[in-house]
């Protein structure tokens, strides 16, 4: 581990760009112009000057170096985040975290399914099997948000909708009087996908309850529990296991994750309290 | 639709899947195709429930009624869903109402045909009732996860 690895670089902010109205995706530059590479799944510290640091997952394209990160105003921290103007700087430490199954998903079909700003961390890894066609199967897309104007990168998904051996899927839990789409919760949209298990890897982010109704809906149609990944998030101190912040189970979130296979974590899913 | 056609379609939705033939030749007895265009009602609440429908393409939308307002659309079903169990249960009249979004094609079962054949042949009867307790649990789990409001801030 580098001697200043808890040292924030500083990023400078080159745009922001409102997704929803309590969403935003920022574009950062380093300050000695080389993007560090990153991995689909994997997830940087972001540091307000004076306000907090927190774990934001990447959400750009990693194939192009794009360190994007799409943030959610939720609080103090994030929403000093989202308030970051251009030309303005940023603590980053990272990239950190286990990526997305993207070498071992190669010749099968990819089954992505995302709850709310869940579809950011899985951005990267639909624009790696995109931008690798040829090398995968069908990529299906189930996409559930919480009513129409909480849809995030809207036209990203119909543009993903129309490329070859793509099934994109989207629904809202409140659709409103005027919204012509999908109402229902996200588990709903797999009965319209023609699973072939055997021959299948998903990959699940978005609120925990979510990702337990979601994987098992998917173990019961008969996908294996190591054929399943699921992104964990928790709050973070350190980001690299030494100081037990987000420690689950036996896991560092961190450092062990943010993505696990289910065969690993399974139950700690089901766990109480946990 | 012929008959023969009716019981394909029948036999091939996921809703029946393997279901003894047997049981198929009743249910086509009961079944007729049904198309409806954009917009059209297919059913609406408080009116008698006098069929359920096996729907084969297009979307339906299941909506409530407030007073003075639009209607609000609670679930959308699609290509391989059942629409409708009132016409299973007494006072045997809809809940709800369904409108289709798209042109929907769908069978038709009718509901009186069908409680009568149950009542004369209760496998055929304790068949459905799986099956439609099946479906039921499959909502009742995604309308509680609906509830639960899981993408609202904390």
């Amino acid at each position: 581990m580098p001697a200043d690895w808890a040292i924030p670089q500083p990023w400078t902010v080159r745009a922001v760009e409102k997704e929803t109205p309590d969403t935003f995706t920022l574009t950062l530059a380093p300050p000695d112009g080389h993007l560090s590479r990153f991995e689909p799944g994997q997830f940087s510290m972001m540091w307000v000057f004076g306000v907090g640091e927190l774990p934001i997952s990447i959400s750009g394209d990693a194939d192009a170096g794009g360190h994007t990160y799409t943030v959610r105003s939720v609080g103090l921290a994030t929403k000093a985040l989202v308030s970051r103007q251009p030309g303005e700087s940023l603590g980053i430490r990272g990239p950190y975290g286990t990526p997305w199954p993207v070498e071992t998903a190669r010749g099968r079909d990819v089954v992505v399914v995302a709850g709310g700003i869940g579809l950011a961390p899985l951005r990267p890894a639909i624009y790696h099997v995109l931008r690798n066609r040829d090398q995968y199967r069908r990529l299906v897309i189930l996409y559930g948000a919480r009513s129409p104007r909480d849809i995030l990168f809207r036209k990203e998904l119909a543009s993903w909708a129309k490329q070859k051996d793509t099934q994109v899927l989207s629904t809202v839990d409140y659709g409103g009087v005027s919204w012509h789409g999908r109402v229902g919760v996200v588990t709903t949209l797999l009965k319209y996908v023609r699973l072939q298990p055997a021959e299948t890897t998903a990959m699940v982010c978005g609120p925990e309850i979510m990702m337990r109704f979601v994987a098992r809906e998917l173990v019961a149609r008969g996908l294996a529990a190591e054929n399943l990944y699921v992104s964990m998030e928790r709050h973070m101190k350190c980001a690299v296991g030494l100081c037990g912040r987000c420690q689950w189970g036996g896991n560092f979130i961190c450092k062990d994750g943010p993505v696990f296979p289910f065969a690993k974590i399974g139950g700690l899913l089901d766990r109480y309290e946990l | 639709m012929e008959k023969q056609t009716l019981e394909r379609v029948i036999v091939e939705h996921p809703f029946f899947a393997d279901l003894e033939s047997y049981y198929i030749s009743l249910l086509v007895s009961c079944a007729s195709n049904v198309r409806f265009e954009p917009g059209k009602y297919i059913l609406r609440e408080g009116e008698e429930a006098n069929e359920f429908y096996l729907i084969r393409a297009g979307r339906v939308a299941i909506e409530i009624h407030p007073p003075q307002r639009k209607p609000i659309v609670v679930d959308t079903l699609g290509e391989g869903d059942i629409l409708g169990w009132s016409w299973l249960l007494p006072p045997y009249t809809w809940r709800f109402g369904a409108r289709a979004m798209d042109a929907t094609r769908a069978i038709a079962l009718d509901a009186k045909c069908l409680r009568t054949k149950c009542e004369q042949n209760h496998d055929l009867g304790y068949e459905l009732l799986k099956r439609f307790s099946q479906s039921i649990n499959r909502r009742l789990d995604a309308t509680r996860l609906q509830l639960l409001d899981v993408y609202a801030a904390d």
